[in-house]
């Protein structure tokens, strides 16, 4: 297999750099047109190994092409994240000193919760407490208008981008995944033994059992299992919500 | 056309705006560098080469051309007596894995940019966002400027620009010598010149006003003598005039 980078394997970084995040069959088109242009060797099922390549070539500058599963509709995306938090890559944040801060403490929020959300009432909670430590009240009332009301959570990229750090940070008050074993912000949870899964990946588990049960303690699966395959499946939620994402503060965008 | 920057807090980042008196890297010969590398270890250059990429790659997604003075102050720090050996191996690096081109956009400040090395497409599908609008009017502002005779008055151009905070490089704006007021005219900048080409810019013109490019036979001719110049595509350079546009005379049209 050849690890030698071709202007293929470039372009391809280059498109996903200005993506920053891309969906899996999107990836695949992209692969394939990469491959065309350039008459690089293209297998339609090689794209792993296709970005192995890339990766390779990258480990020195501390970046990775990830690859991940959205915890909405469980579809496969591929980012390109930063492995390190350095000197440099601090400066490639577009937010001030005090919106990281505010994220920091909107993701713990976030991570400790039950459900994998912070409300908006909360974050406004937080950015009054930094109000009163350090945000210039101007930059504050920037933050409020800027946030709808809802219910906030991490964004498929922002999860991806700091797995590591978050499941190095704050260790036991993170759930796992039982099925996939990644870290799983939202889950529903097993009532009985604690385990928990990701709501695509307790659908994939559960599809079609009339009833489930838990794969640890054999009890039963007392939440709505959702369903996989259908665009435009409602995910089982206690009150009605709306969804926003929060994304990185090491977010690229380019 | 300064870019709003913003406070990154404590660190270095914020002396960037400070003026170059940063910007002393010793003129190296080859035999000096040579001697300060042997002093160092392999690793602790391959680190700075690391940092640099990093940096470029950073400070290029904001589009906002690179200082050599912050790059020796933000990354090359006390390694200065082997700056030119970095910087030639972070562009190898960068044309390698990233098929990007390290360009100085100005020699007597250098100033840098990152340019794709690959060959532009059509319909290419890079991200559409917010930018995306201002590149395409970024677009026809250059054409305009082309069309022009490559410049154009402050007053012709002025209504387009009144809303657009046109990213650095892209636009030189030039004040013209002997007038009084003052009148300033705008040119193509060296960003512009580098990303794109004449012969694209003329394309694009004709493509929208659904003519021959070959129409506009000065423009024609300027931009054919820049991509040979540039080693590129050949192109056949039919005389004047002999495709069909209306005006046959090589005057420059009013667009």
């Amino acid at each position: 297999m050849a690890t030698q980078m071709t202007d293929g394997h470039r372009r391809f970084l280059q498109v996903l750099m200005s993506h920053g995040i891309m969906e899996g069959s999107v990836a695949r088109t992209l692969h394939r047109d990469c491959c065309e242009i350039h008459k690089v060797y293209y297998a339609h099922d090689k794209l792993d190994d296709f970005i192995n390549v890339v990766n390779i070539h990258l480990q020195p500058f501390f970046m990775q092409i990830r690859k991940g599963m959205s915890e909405d509709d469980g579809k496969t995306y591929y980012a390109l994240v930063n492995l390190a938090e350095t000197e440099i890559t601090k400066m490639a944040s577009d937010y001030t000193e005090n919106e990281l801060e505010l994220f920091r403490k909107t993701m713990d929020a976030i991570i400790v919760s039950e459900n994998g959300f912070a409300s908006s009432t909360n974050i406004l909670n937080l950015a009054d407490q930094l109000k009163i430590k350090k945000m210039k009240k101007k930059e504050a009332e920037q933050v409020l208008q800027n946030l709808r009301d809802g219910e906030y959570t991490l964004h498929t990229r922002c999860i991806m981008e700091m797995e590591q750090y978050i499941l190095s940070n704050y260790q036991d008050l993170v759930r796992k995944c039982n099925i996939c074993h990644s870290l799983a912000i939202q889950s529903q949870v097993c009532e009985t033994c604690g385990i928990g899964m990701h709501l695509p990946c307790a659908g994939k588990y559960f599809k079609a059992q009339m009833e489930p049960h838990c794969p640890h303690c054999n009890e039963f699966w007392p939440h709505e299992i959702p369903e996989i395959n259908r665009p435009d499946s409602q995910l089982p939620s206690g009150a009605p919500r709306e969804r926003r994402g929060t994304s990185s503060s090491g977010t690229r965008r380019r | 056309m300064a870019q709003k920057r913003r406070s990154k807090g404590p660190g270095p980042a914020q002396g960037e705006d400070a003026a170059a008196d940063e910007d002393s890297a010793p003129t190296q010969g080859a035999g000096q560098v040579q001697r300060s590398l042997e002093r160092l270890s392999p690793a602790q250059v391959d680190q700075k080469v690391s940092e640099l990429v990093q940096y470029l790659l950073v400070k290029d997604q904001k589009k906002i051309p690179i200082k050599r003075a912050d790059i020796l102050k933000n990354v090359i720090k006390d390694y200065k007596s082997v700056y030119s050996e970095i910087i030639k191996r972070a562009g190898r690096n960068l044309q390698q894995v990233f098929g990007m081109q390290l360009v100085e956009i100005d020699a007597k400040n250098h100033i840098y940019i990152l340019v794709s090395n690959l060959p532009r497409l059509e319909g290419e599908n890079l991200k559409q966002d917010d930018c995306t609008a201002k590149l395409g009017l970024l677009t026809v502002i250059l054409s305009f400027l082309f069309m022009k005779g490559n410049a154009a008055k402050e007053s012709a151009v002025w209504e387009m620009l009144r809303r657009l905070r046109v990213d650095p490089g892209y636009l030189e704006y030039n004040r013209i010598p002997h007038t009084d007021p003052p009148e300033f005219e705008f040119q193509w900048g060296a960003r512009a010149a580098r990303e794109t080409s004449k012969m694209q810019i003329l394309r694009f013109v004709a493509k929208i006003q659904s003519k021959d490019p070959k129409a506009w036979s000065t423009q024609y001719n300027e931009a054919a003598a820049e991509e040979a110049a540039v080693g590129g595509l050949s192109q056949d350079t039919s005389t004047p005039g002999d495709t069909g546009g209306p005006s046959q005379g090589a005057r420059r049209r009013n667009w």
